[in-house]
């Protein structure tokens, strides 16, 4: 099999520079792996480890390139010449609201997060994104109160912090998500009328004679009824 | 025809009377407007640091989407966003090395800007493409009687490299106007600043703007003012309360966008005017004079 260039065969190590000393950790390896790899421990700025949690924000640079590059550390492999550096979090005030006394418009952006109509669109929250979201896009949809297009836009987030880290007007983007996304839980989301009627079911009693036959049965006969169970 | 639009937050929010207002009133013109996909801000203000290109990435970058969308060209109605895309467009083209410059910083973009989209005012539109005689002709609600006051403010007219219309006597809107069927007034303060974002921190400057300018409307027996920006329009409508605690003898008039007279000659569906986002009711007026 031919071998790609920039892709090492398998064995290979690769040179990193970990706060600013060089380590040959595993040309696989992760930013995460490779900095274990090295011997240090993270104490911070880890979690799921496996791209959800959002805990290992990274920025590094590569030789030759000018960018500022970022991802997640447990999901970004190694290159060979890679600087890079992790931060623990990013510091963030998070605005004290009543979900209750706010409305899903424009004003509520504003009186939680005056900061986001600092924004001069210059984009460098998205180019900073690990996730690939269009985070100025609803940065704007924030500005003009589309609650809706900023929970879209905005689903993916993992808030792991780096596009505030980057942003030149200061914004806090995924504490304004978060904020979009109560707002549309609490104020837009569409009603459930079967999950009202559910309730009210489970609290007349419907399903207590079937709950207590369950509770009464071994653990066996109640695997044996759960993998025999109708599945759609 | 088909025509590509940018509204401007505003109009999503606090004017969305001066956005339904024109998307309804151009269909009943044959133009079908069409809202960008992807917008943002305008920028809001001109930054007059010709060296600050940052300030330049929020117009420039809707200039971009301008481009993606396919059109070469754009309208929008809110004064403000004119003035900002219009003059950030000029400087673009007027100067190669910010163009590349901010190209470069904008390159996550996979569009390129070379300056090749044009702005245009809906004022400008209706007048150049649609033209008022053909307006007067779609007209089926004569704003007959109705004595209107035209107020232009500072950005539709002024710097004069993105005036359509001469920045000292205006007279587009008049002539607007006229061919719904009203009658313009003159009026000597329509191309002055209303106080503008004074609003929020001097209000006392904004209340006088208003006293003086509303004042003018008024000693030519102008019925009501119609406007083209929403900063104009809370400053000369929402500020009438401030402008009657500095001045007690303070007499208001209703104002609207220039669009929601043309939604109502043309017969447009009243649902696009939103009376509630007013503070000064306009239904009174419309009503006693049959226009609503």
């Amino acid at each position: 099999m031919k071998v790609a260039a920039h892709e090492p065969p398998k064995g290979s190590s690769v040179t990193v520079y970990i706060m600013g000393k060089a380590h040959e950790v595993p040309a696989e390896a992760t930013i995460m792996g490779a900095i274990e790899y090295a011997g240090q421990q993270i104490i911070r700025g880890a979690g799921c480890r496996e791209g959800y949690c959002g805990a290992c924000g990274t920025i590094y640079r590569l030789q030759g390139d000018y960018r500022i590059r970022t991802g997640l550390a447990c999901t970004t492999l190694v290159e060979d010449g890679m600087t890079l550096a992790q931060f623990p979090f990013v510091p963030a005030e998070k605005a004290v609201y009543d979900i209750e006394k706010l409305q899903p418009n424009v004003s509520a952006i504003q009186q939680t997060y005056p900061v986001v109509f600092r924004c001069v669109a210059c984009n460098t929250c998205t180019k900073s994104c690990p996730q690939g979201i269009q985070v100025m896009d609803y940065v704007q949809a924030a500005k003009r109160g589309d609650i809706a297009a900023v929970k879209d836009l905005s689903f993916y987030c993992v808030s792991c912090g780096l596009c505030m880290l980057r942003c030149p007007a200061e914004i806090t983007q995924p504490l304004v998500a978060t904020l979009a996304k109560r707002l549309y839980g609490r104020h837009l989301r569409k009603e459930s009328p079967e999950l009202a009627e559910r309730v009210q079911a489970v609290e007349a009693g419907a399903f207590d004679a079937e709950y207590a036959e369950m509770m009464a049965m071994s653990h066996e006969a109640l695997s044996e009824r759960y993998y025999a169970r109708d599945v759609e | 025809m088909k025509l590509a639009y940018y509204p401007g937050c505003t109009l999503k929010n606090h004017a969305r009377n001066f956005d339904d207002t024109t998307v309804a009133s151009m269909a009943r013109l044959g133009v079908e407007v069409r809202e960008l996909e992807r917008w943002n801000c305008c920028g809001t203000v001109h930054g007059l640091a010709s060296d600050n290109l940052m300030q330049r990435a929020a117009p420039v970058t809707n200039l971009i989407r301008v481009k993606e969308s396919g059109a070469g060209e754009f309208m929008t109605g809110c004064a403000m966003c004119y003035n900002t895309l219009k003059r950030a467009n000029q400087h673009m083209r007027k100067d190669a090395a910010a163009l590349a410059t901010l190209n470069d910083f904008l390159s996550l973009e996979e569009t390129q800007y070379a300056g090749d989209v044009d702005v245009f005012h809906l004022l400008e539109f209706l007048r150049d493409r649609v033209g008022f005689d053909k307006l007067a002709a779609a007209v089926t609600k004569p704003l007959k009687g109705l004595r209107v006051a035209c107020y232009y403010g500072c950005m539709l007219v002024r710097p004069r490299e993105v005036a359509f219309d001469d920045s000292e006597s205006p007279a587009i809107m008049e002539n607007l106007i006229a061919a719904l069927g009203a009658t313009p007034v003159p009026f000597a303060l329509k191309a002055e600043c209303c106080g503008a974002y004074h609003a929020v921190g001097r209000p006392e400057i904004v209340a006088d703007r208003t006293d003086k300018i509303m004042g003018s409307a008024l000693a030519h027996a102008a019925d009501i003012v119609i406007v083209s920006c929403p900063l104009c329009a809370h400053n000369l409508d929402h500020k009438q309360v401030e402008a009657k605690k500095h001045h007690p003898d303070f007499h208001g008039l209703p104002v609207l966008y220039f669009t929601q007279l043309m939604a109502i000659a043309l017969g447009c569906d009243d649902a696009a005017q939103h009376f509630e986002l007013h503070h000064v009711d306009p239904r009174p007026l419309l009503t006693d004079r049959g226009l609503a």
